[in-house]
């Protein structure tokens, strides 16, 4: 009998554990540095050291005849990548992806002007080292502050108007504030790394880091114009990413190059410093919203702009202001969504994308419309409750952040809130606490599984999507097994490598409802095709291995592919979720510990509670990170990052964090997928920052608007 | 128009005129015995010749235990233990998270204590007992912290799993892991990004008031 799991506060054990528990406890889980290849060379990029400008020459010299060195590529010998080079039928775009070694322009501090290769990392280290340039330096900016008269629309005006303009001033209540969201790095704890292979001329295998290995096949395939099934991608364990393998970055183009030149295969391991230049970040981004009500609480109007940064070369763009559309029911509401391009390599999306970022403002400037109302924020935001989504008009599939509210409320101790800042002191520290929410879209994307059920009675499922950690592989199991009849210990889950199904990106919350319909639709299929054999369609579960034996069958298979029907013509779908925490922030020295936190996801049916319990937890620990301590720092004077490793740039540690009770409502959809599972990856993120920001203020009465909360700025 | 040096991380060399591998065929005192002519010594540097005599100098003995099993090896003195572990014992589990002694992903025991095994040069075990994760289960039974960490969820990804474990194990061999407070505190030199941590310290109270020998 199975142990009966409550949602409303599991434990870190109840439910199944993960199915690659064990590999990734005694360390055979292998991530894509750690193939074994034969003739394996070592490949360290070299970084330029200006950041705007052009290379005039280099010397290369003393790293080629270092001891084991087999090559230095840079721009003057790199063979051309054939997808870099333009295309005489169209017209040159303005902007696209920066072309790697293919001509002498450097556009931010750290791109890569060289890759040494040698027989062994020392070598190529070292190697490294010895690689000179000489530069004509231009002036460069990195500051968005001191660029942003510079910002433009990236696509069309940039505006969203519904109802009247800048309604918010003519409320009897209104917040009008500015707020700062600080660029923030993955850092997952994997660096980014690739083995690249040629196989033949134009045949090649890469071990790489990627939370899409169809989409990274795709890309390589397309920059060296060779045939999409001749590039197998292999990313079988992920080591994090949140984000920042989502695209083909110029390191994996790097590696590939300098495997063709010396026909050998190149490991190429990024360094932590390299972290921060070379695979995106969460853009630093400048909001100012406005915020307008009637005495009673009622929004009549919201009013917020942002301005992101992006590099020189792309326009990255990410849904910061779409927050204050969709959230609250609101009649009036405009917003204006602009870049700033600075000599920085291109953002990227980073777990809960812009919404993080639009949420901190949303949810900062609803909390201080509170404090003027005299109204408890919960109830403000209850007030203002959109019952259909306010920007197409259309029901939601599913909505039950009432509810969420509820038990976050209780968890916490809510009731032990004082409306009035700095009301309660204990032992030199203030307490208080605060909330925030938070809402993304939740998708389902086509993808493919293959089922296969064998004489042994196991069953093995193939798809070629990622695992970057969620848990992907334990959920897929536990909806086969249930739409099996079979225990989940008799189920394989193979992916991550190319030549599988296709599957999406692990990317935006969408994999277990995309990649899980089609586990639930292949084995449905499949028992089916069982059910055919034995021509009696009402055995709910047959005896798998029976009926293969009385057939004589080695196995019966399906690939289905699942797309779901026009569902989302007829209804808005959303995760939501709302993060409650209780501070303490030091009178003396503004040190904020978090002391307590309650995170709730509304995220539809739980398929796998120990891990979705893992994916709150996690995202909320992402979400203290923003608030109180990342920032990746640039000295404007040099355009450099001057903490890019772990000891400068802070991460929560163990001792940051408490006991954090993730909660689920643990309610169906009914439209979304025929699990009725919503995503949870990026609202575990989502409005915790503000939850931190609000709770800081609840204790202190300081209202710290520029992230993160450091104890300077509680102090000033 | 000005001129920079380049550089790569921590491997910062300072701005040495010509540091090619003459100046190591000058200064090496092998080749000083043989009393080369500089003419000589031109070819031999052409002739790549010095690649293969650096070869054989940069290397060192190293002996030293890595789980149970013992390991004569011929090392770079700059060769990291971590580097040795991945690249040339195919010992993966251990993680190279950043190579500054800042992330704990590296962490193994050495004669049972636990170091970052990105900031111990592989020359300084020479006699040393090495445990790695992979030298932590007793054949198929899992250690008990191992089990711990599947059924509390102690991990996401699973990268800094190896080198949390070691801590783990550590943590409590060393009495450091009397109060959630204490493991917390302890374990805090183990980054994980995941956000693992509440479920890492049910992990450890648990094989601690198990009161299992760890």
């Amino acid at each position: 009998m199975e142990k009966v799991i409550n949602l409303n506060m599991p434990s870190s054990s109840d439910g199944m554990s993960r199915i690659d528990g064990r590999l990734k406890v005694t360390g055979a889980a292998k991530y894509s540095a750690e193939y074994t290849v034969e003739g394996l060379t070592y490949g360290v990029l070299v970084g330029s050291t200006i950041t705007n400008g052009t290379i005039t020459s280099m010397d290369t010299k003393a790293a080629e005849h270092a001891p084991g060195v087999l090559a230095v590529v840079t721009h003057l010998n790199a063979p051309k990548v054939p997808g870099f080079q333009p295309d005489p039928s169209k017209p040159a775009p303005k902007k696209g992806p920066l072309k790697i070694f293919d001509d002498n322009k450097i556009v931010y501090n750290g791109q890569p002007i060289a890759l040494v290769i040698a027989d062994t990392y020392e070598r190529a280290l070292y190697g490294a080292s010895l690689v000179k340039a000489q530069y004509n330096k231009e002036p460069h900016q990195t500051s968005l502050q001191e660029s942003i008269g510079k910002g433009y629309p990236p696509h069309g005006d940039g505006l969203y108007k519904r109802g009247t303009e800048d309604a918010w001033k003519l409320a009897p209540f209104k917040v009008e504030q500015e707020y700062i969201v600080s660029t923030n790095t993955h850092n997952p704890m994997e660096l980014h790394a690739i083995i690249a292979r040629w196989d033949a001329d134009d045949k090649l295998t890469v071990w790489d880091k990627t939370q899409g290995v169809k989409a990274t096949q795709n890309d390589v395939a397309r920059l060296f114009k060779i045939p999409v099934h001749n590039v197998q991608v292999n990313s079988k364990f992920v080591g994090g990413a949140f984000g920042s393998a989502l695209r083909t970055w110029p390191h994996e183009v790097a590696a590939i190059v300098g495997a063709k030149v010396v026909k050998r295969p190149v490991k190429l391991v990024l360094s932590r410093a390299d972290m921060f230049t070379s695979v995106g970040y969460r853009p630093y981004t400048w909001q100012k919203i406005a915020i307008g009500a009637t005495a009673d609480g009622k929004l009549t109007g919201i009013t917020h702009e942002a301005y992101g940064q992006t590099s020189a070369y792309e326009n990255f763009t990410e849904g910061t202001v779409r927050v204050s559309l969709n959230t609250y029911a609101c009649p009036n509401v405009n917003t204006k969504y602009n870049l700033v391009s600075l000599n920085v390599g291109t953002p990227t999306w980073m777990r809960g994308p812009g919404e993080a970022t639009g949420a901190f403002a949303l949810e900062s400037a609803l909390d201080e419309l509170s404090y003027d109302l005299k109204l408890d924020p919960i109830e403000l935001r209850l007030r203002n409750y959109a019952e259909v989504d306010p920007e197409s008009g259309k029901p939601y599939s599913s909505k039950f952040l009432n509810e969420a509210y509820q038990m976050g409320a209780d968890h916490i101790g809510w009731k032990e809130r004082k409306q009035e800042p700095g009301a309660v002191k204990k032992d030199g520290w203030f307490v208080g606490y605060g909330m925030g929410g938070g809402m993304f879209g939740a998708y389902r994307d086509g993808a493919t599984v293959k089922a296969t059920m064998m004489t042994d009675g196991r069953l093995i499922l193939q798809t070629a999507v990622s695992d970057i950690g969620p848990g992907t592989g334990t959920a897929m199991v536990l909806i086969a097994a249930e739409k099996m009849g079979i225990p989940a210990d008799k189920i394989t889950f193979e992916n991550g490598e190319s030549d599988l199904p296709d599957a999406p990106m692990q990317g935006g919350s969408g994999t277990t409802s995309s990649v899980g319909s089609a586990v639930h639709d292949a084995c449905a299929e499949l028992k089916q095709k069982f059910q055919k054999l034995i021509g009696n369609g009402d055995t709910d579960n047959p005896d798998y291995v029976q009926v293969l034996k009385q057939h004589n069958l080695p196995l019966l298979e399906v690939t289905t592919k699942s797309n779901g029907g026009d569902e989302r013509k007829n209804y808005s779908m959303n995760s939501w979720s709302v993060h409650f925490v209780r501070v303490l922030v030091n009178a003396a020295t503004g040190v904020v510990k978090i002391d307590k936190v309650a995170s709730v996801a509304d995220s539809g049916h739980i398929v796998s509670p120990k891990t979705a319990r893992s994916q709150v937890v996690g995202g909320a620990i992402g979400g203290i990170g923003m608030a109180l301590m990342e920032e990746s720092i640039i000295d404007h004077r040099y355009g450099r990052y001057i903490n890019n490793n772990f000891a400068d740039y802070h991460v929560p540690v163990n001792a940051d964090i408490p006991q954090i009770d993730a909660l689920f409502v643990n309610k169906p959809d009914p439209y979304i997928n025929p699990m009725g599972a919503k995503g949870m990856a990026e609202i575990a993120l989502i409005g915790m920052a503000a939850a931190v920001a609000n709770a800081v203020y609840n204790a202190s009465g300081k209202r710290v608007r520029e992230l993160p909360i450091t104890p300077d700025k509680v102090m000033a | 128009m000005e001129k920079e040096e380049s550089f790569h991380g921590p491997d910062i060399e300072p701005d040495v005129e010509d540091s090619s591998r003459r100046n190591f065929l000058k200064q090496s005192s092998l080749l000083t015995a043989v009393a080369l002519t500089p003419v000589t010594a031109l070819k031999a540097a052409e002739m790549r010749v010095d690649d293969k005599v650096a070869s054989v100098f940069e290397k060192l003995p190293l002996k030293m235990e890595v789980n149970g099993k013992q390991q004569n090896l011929s090392v770079e003195p700059r060769s990291t233990l971590l580097d040795i572990l991945r690249e040339q014992l195919d010992l993966t589990g251990t993680k190279k998270g950043c190579d500054h002694g800042q992330c704990g992903a590296c962490t193994v025991h050495v004669d049972g204590k636990r170091i970052n095994s990105c900031l111990t040069l592989g020359i300084m075990m020479n006699g040393k007992k090495i445990t790695t994760i992979e030298g932590l289960a007793k054949g198929d039974q899992l250690h008990p912290m191992q089990e711990a960490f599947i059924k509390h969820d102690g991990f996401q990804c699973g990268y800094c799993t190896p080198g949390q474990i070691m801590s783990a194990v550590a943590c409590i061999r060393e009495g450091h892991a009397g109060s959630e407070q204490e493991i917390r505190e302890y374990m805090s030199g183990n980054i994980c990004r995941c956000g693992a941590y509440p479920n890492i310290v049910n992990a450890i109270l648990e094989v601690k008031d198990g009161g299992q020998t760890v």
